[in-house]
């Protein structure tokens, strides 16, 4: 894909963000774009958001259930940028009606690490002696393409379809809790809508970290200490609008709630 | 108020114990006796249980059905149901299960609670539940329906033990105090495979809840849970069917595993 064309779809997908509007399918306009135009999409439209003073914090794992790389007809995750403007705390209210366009929520785990993380040859072992703690999050995804209909370089190249997210009211040393078996349990409105365990991503959360570490550590780029990591979503996404309570419970960790407006 | 006649209870208690012990498939025997009531049915499965102690048969706990919201909505019911469990449905964890022997059968990540006070219902919930509980350990549940194709409705899953045949139990035990019964996660792994993932709210928003239920419905026919009763709360997660040559794992939050094989 040609230089322009790429800074031209992530200015596109910027705007559609800030005025909180959709456009078409990139793949629809441009059916050669490969997986790696996608991710200079991705980091064209995040460097207009860090020139207008938004601070990277982490990146969020996507695409990691089964269920979601069958629909999308692939085998590996996907990965975006978290900048401090999409981080809201735990019983906050979260203002989605003013910031985003068709939201659906997942409840994850996040790491927060302590060391820096650099591939290739991240394995399992590294990412747990790398990790300070390990949080409750809800995930408040968001797509700047109409109704949602993406193929993974849309999703990809529209920073992995981040929106906001709530890290709960917890911190665990991952050396206090299995992440495969650690159940999920997720409430709307007070009622349970869905259940799920740490395997439900790739096998296990600490999988889809390395997973990160090893993709980007390709390019030279690092999982940097301090950073919060998504690890991808161990239930169905659920959608939500204004007017809308969830919470979210993981076993051995804690629970994150969040209201929006 | 049953409809039916004793001889009709009877009978049909043969007719799906029958399908049961020489594994082969009969249509919802609410097709042929519409006016069938829930009394009706649960009378057939205590005449299947009669049957079975009648043979020397010992029976070595209960089971609840149909207990999560993954499960009735596969099924198409709208409520829980219960069943006894016969000394040769248990398998020990790590042993083989005779595909052959059975129809159609499909596993459910479960646990198992074992109780050291009778709970007698009508009223009994959580909180008296948890505090007759001696221990909670983890169980898989081997289920086959006997009619066709598991097309059923309430009262004919009712009439047919609520499908149980075979069950593995795990070599954990823990004081329900020592676990996070509602957040307690399992994952269910088919040849090495992850299949289906869950946690304990799944079962009716919290594991006990399904003991008090339990405890209820066999009030209603004053029956109570004896003190020593294993009790099988019911399906986590969505069943998973399975061939000859299969084998199983399931993972439990601070609880271990549990593993068989069909043969």
């Amino acid at each position: 894909m040609d230089k322009n064309i790429i800074e031209r779809c992530g200015d596109e997908l910027y705007n559609a963000l800030q005025h909180r509007e959709t456009i078409a399918p990139i793949t629809e306009r441009y059916t050669d774009i490969t997986l790696e135009d996608a991710y200079h999409i991705s980091l064209r439209m995040v460097e207009n958001r860090v020139n207008a003073g938004a601070k990277i914090i982490g990146k969020k794992i996507g695409v990691t259930s089964k269920a979601v790389q069958t629909m999308l007809n692939v085998h590996q995750p996907d990965f975006g940028y978290l900048t401090d403007d999409m981080a809201f705390s735990q019983g906050e209210e979260m203002p989605i009606s003013e910031r985003l366009i068709q939201p659906k929520a997942e409840g994850e785990i996040a790491f927060i690490l302590k060391k820096d993380l650099l591939g290739p040859g991240i394995t399992n072992a590294d990412v747990l002696a790398a990790t300070e703690c390990v949080m409750p999050c809800f995930e408040i995804v968001d797509s700047r393409i109409q109704d949602w209909k993406i193929k993974i370089q849309d999703t990809i190249a529209d920073n992995a379809s981040c929106g906001l997210f709530v890290l709960g009211d917890n911190a665990v040393s991952p050396r206090k809790v299995d992440l495969s078996t650690c159940g999920m349990v997720v409430e709307k409105n007070g009622q349970i809508i869905s259940t799920g365990a740490g395997a439900a991503a790739l096998g296990s959360p600490v999988n889809c970290v390395a997973w990160l570490a090893n993709t980007l550590g390709e390019f030279g780029i690092p999982l940097k200490a301090g950073e919060v990591i998504l690890s991808g979503s161990l239930v169905p996404l659920e959608s939500v609008q204004a007017g809308d309570f969830m919470s979210v419970s993981i076993g051995g960790i804690g629970s994150a709630s969040v209201r929006f407006t | 108020m049953g409809n039916l006649t004793t001889e009709q209870i009877e009978q049909l208690a043969e007719h799906c114990e029958n399908a049961e012990l020489n594994a082969y498939e009969i249509t919802k025997i609410t097709d042929d006796f519409p006016q069938m009531t829930y009394e009706d049915a649960f009378d057939i499965q205590w005449q299947i249980r009669r049957r079975k102690e009648q043979r020397g048969h010992k029976i070595v706990g209960m089971k609840m059905g149909l207990t999560s919201w993954a499960k009735m909505a596969q099924m198409g019911v709208e409520q829980p149901c219960y069943g006894f469990l016969a000394d040769y449905f248990s398998v020990p964890d790590g042993g083989e299960i005779k595909h052959d022997e059975l129809i159609h059968p499909k596993i459910e990540a479960e646990l198992a609670f074992v109780t050291k006070a009778p709970l007698k219902g009508p009223g009994v919930h959580i909180g008296d539940v948890l505090r007759a509980t001696d221990f909670v350990m983890p169980a898989v549940e081997v289920i086959d329906s006997r009619y066709k194709d598991f097309k059923f409705d309430l009262k004919s899953v009712i009439a047919d033990n609520s499908s149980s045949t075979r069950f593995v139990s795990g070599g954990t035990m823990k004081d329900p105090s020592e676990l996070d019964l509602k957040n307690i996660g399992v994952v269910l792994e088919v040849n090495g495979e992850v299949k289906q993932v869950g946690a304990g709210a799944a079962v009716l928003g919290h594991p006990a809840s399904s003991v008090a239920m339990l405890a209820n419905m066999l009030g209603e026919r004053g029956e109570e849970i004896p003190a020593g009763t294993f009790i099988m709360i019911g399906a986590i997660t969505a069943a998973v069917a399975v061939n000859k040559g299969d084998s199983f794992t399931v993972r439990y939050q601070d609880l271990g595993t549990v593993s068989g094989k069909f043969v």
